[in-house]
């Protein structure tokens, strides 16, 4: 019975409800017997234990309901009309065997062929090589930040549209021809935006798969064409070890982002002529941007990093740029006008300076489908 | 990158067990993490399982007063799922490549070392209360959880005084003691 009373009176006590003088009463108490003491300490570590219990089950409780809340309201979704992605799986889990049967019968031929294909072509290697575009899927937050930044009156972007991938891209032509990578554009659509927070909407041109380069043309009133580029496309091959910089997209707060390196190999991965291996810390979303050397020429677009080895990134060499525009103008005569950058103006400036002036040039890329 | 107002607010309310905020919260970023457990091996009650333990992690740091999230909750989230993800995707010995994708994420493994403290806690006094029997199990809820009174308990459960319902409370909460702290120190 005593100690019931004293428990009473310790949870009193940690509870605050005791009167002042009963307080110090008790206080003095607990100072002068060790047990009452140890007694308190005790409980009052097993109530706060049994506080974060309690709150911690009303929390699982209200994520249930809120789970079963939205559920009801549509606003999230659980099989039924969930996007293709989720349907694929389901259709996966379901075919599982016949799949794994077709598969490996499948796989012998596959074994065949990919065997000629080596002799033949540089095999695309997607485990061991990382492209640098990012998955946008969050289009609303996203549009949130962009209001923060810039006091444009109306969002470019197009009602019901949802945001697949992303990138950064530069202009090649005052017009506003943009190059960027193939797989930054996973959508049918894309707007780009620059460095100070300004969307336009682009139509996308021409993509090419094999040499991972695309071009867009930005395609609204708003965009004003600048007068020269300051940066120049180069044509030939550069040397290892020259000093490079590359400017993009990686951050979600869609602030540009300065990266250096230097140029590490002639080719890219595994032998691939068709670009170089660039020591520079890329992260997804830099994909698309500009890889510059010290003369303000651009040599290349940075597309993918190795996933294993920190810090090598490959970049498409800028000679591509003037394939692909040469076979845009082959396939669309109105294409006709764009004109490459053939002078760099910020040959000899600092490399502050250069970045000042290029950095007016590179946008952020957004693909979106309907 | 600084969080803005906006999403203090939301941590406030989550912090705050605010159904409004909870809603908001779960909206906005569910379909990512379900998008991304279902394409890498998951079901639906893995998504929504492996959401709602980021939502009590995200929880326990929005408790503390101080504490200001230094990126997008949904980059969190996110990276806080991807974890948890990864690591039962590990214990189930069916880790797969794919999930290497890109997205941006942030370093969560001491906030995990804590969220798994703390869920081995819960589980702790959830075994303690479980183990209990009634009525001493709904009549300690009654009282510390609920936070009723011993009047209103003894009404409830039918003791003819607060004082007989007081009685019993106390043989309850010795037993629970008892049990919880056997369990908590030979976890220590």
């Amino acid at each position: 019975m005593e100690d019931m009373l004293l428990m009473e009176a310790i949870e009193r006590y940690l509870g605050g409800d005791m009167n002042a003088s009963e307080r110090a009463y008790f206080e003095e108490l607990r100072k002068n017997t060790p047990e009452i003491d140890q007694m308190v300490v005790e409980h009052s570590m097993f109530l706060h234990q049994m506080d974060m219990y309690a709150s911690h089950r009303s929390l699982k409780h209200s994520l249930h309901e809120a789970h079963a809340r939205l559920l009801e309201r549509g606003d999230i979704n659980e099989g039924g009309e969930l996007s293709a992605k989720g349907k694929v799986i389901q259709l996966w889990n379901k075919y599982k065997r016949v799949t794994a049967i077709a598969a490996s019968v499948g796989g012998i031929i596959a074994l065949v062929i990919s065997g000629l294909m080596l002799y033949f072509g540089p095999a695309v290697n997607g485990n061991q090589l990382e492209q640098l575009g990012k998955d946008i899927a969050d289009i609303k937050r996203n549009q949130q930040v962009q209001g923060s930044i810039i006091n444009e009156v109306k969002s470019k972007i197009p009602a019901d549209v949802r945001f697949i991938s992303g990138g950064s891209g530069f202009l090649i032509d005052t017009k506003g021809y943009i190059v960027t990578n193939a797989h930054v554009l996973k959508g049918s659509g894309a707007i780009v935006m620059n460095n100070k927070g300004q969307e336009f909407r682009a139509n996308i041109l021409h993509i090419d798969q094999e040499k991972d380069l695309a071009i867009l043309k930005i395609n609204d009133k708003d965009f004003k064409p600048i007068t020269s580029l300051p940066y120049s496309i180069r044509k030939s091959n550069v040397e290892l070890g020259e000093t490079l910089y590359t400017l993009g997209y990686p951050r979600t707060d869609n602030d540009i982002v300065l990266g250096m390196g230097y140029m590490s190999a002639q080719t890219g991965f595994n032998g691939d002529s068709l670009s170089y291996q660039v020591q520079i810390s890329a992260n997804p979303g830099n994909s698309g941007g500009p890889v510059l050397n010290n003369n303000g020429e651009v040599i290349g677009v940075l597309s993918t990093r190795q996933a294993q080895a920190e810090g090598v990134a490959f970049a498409v060499k800028s000679k591509n740029i003037y394939r692909i525009v040469d076979n845009l103008k082959k396939a669309d005569s109105s294409v006709s006008r764009i004109k490459l950058p053939a002078r760099s103006t910020i040959k000899g400036q600092q490399l502050k300076q250069q970045i000042a002036e290029v950095k007016d040039c590179v946008f952020y890329v957004k693909s979106y489908t309907k | 990158m600084k969080a803005d107002t906006n999403e203090q607010a939301l941590l406030k309310g989550l912090a705050g067990n605010d159904s409004r905020a909870i809603d908001m919260l779960y909206k906005d970023n569910f379909s990512i993490i379900q998008t991304f457990i279902l394409n890498n091996n998951g079901s639906y009650d893995d998504a929504r399982d492996i959401f709602q333990e980021a939502m009590i992690a995200l929880y326990e740091k929005a408790q503390n007063e101080s504490f200001v999230l230094t990126c997008q909750i949904r980059t969190y989230l996110y990276s806080v799922c991807r974890r948890l993800w990864l690591k039962r995707l590990q214990q189930m010995g069916r880790f797969s490549r794919q999930v290497d994708n890109l997205d941006e994420t942030v370093p969560v493994e001491e906030d995990l070392e804590m969220h798994e403290k703390r869920n081995a806690d819960f589980d702790m006094m959830d075994r303690a209360l479980n183990s209990l029997g009634e009525p001493c199990k709904s009549l300690l809820e009654g009282y510390y959880l609920k936070k009723m009174g011993m009047q209103e308990l003894a009404a409830e459960f039918g003791y003819t005084n607060a004082d007989n319902a007081k009685n019993q409370k106390y043989k309850c909460l010795m037993r629970l003691k008892k049990l919880f702290f056997t369990q908590y120190n030979i976890g220590e």
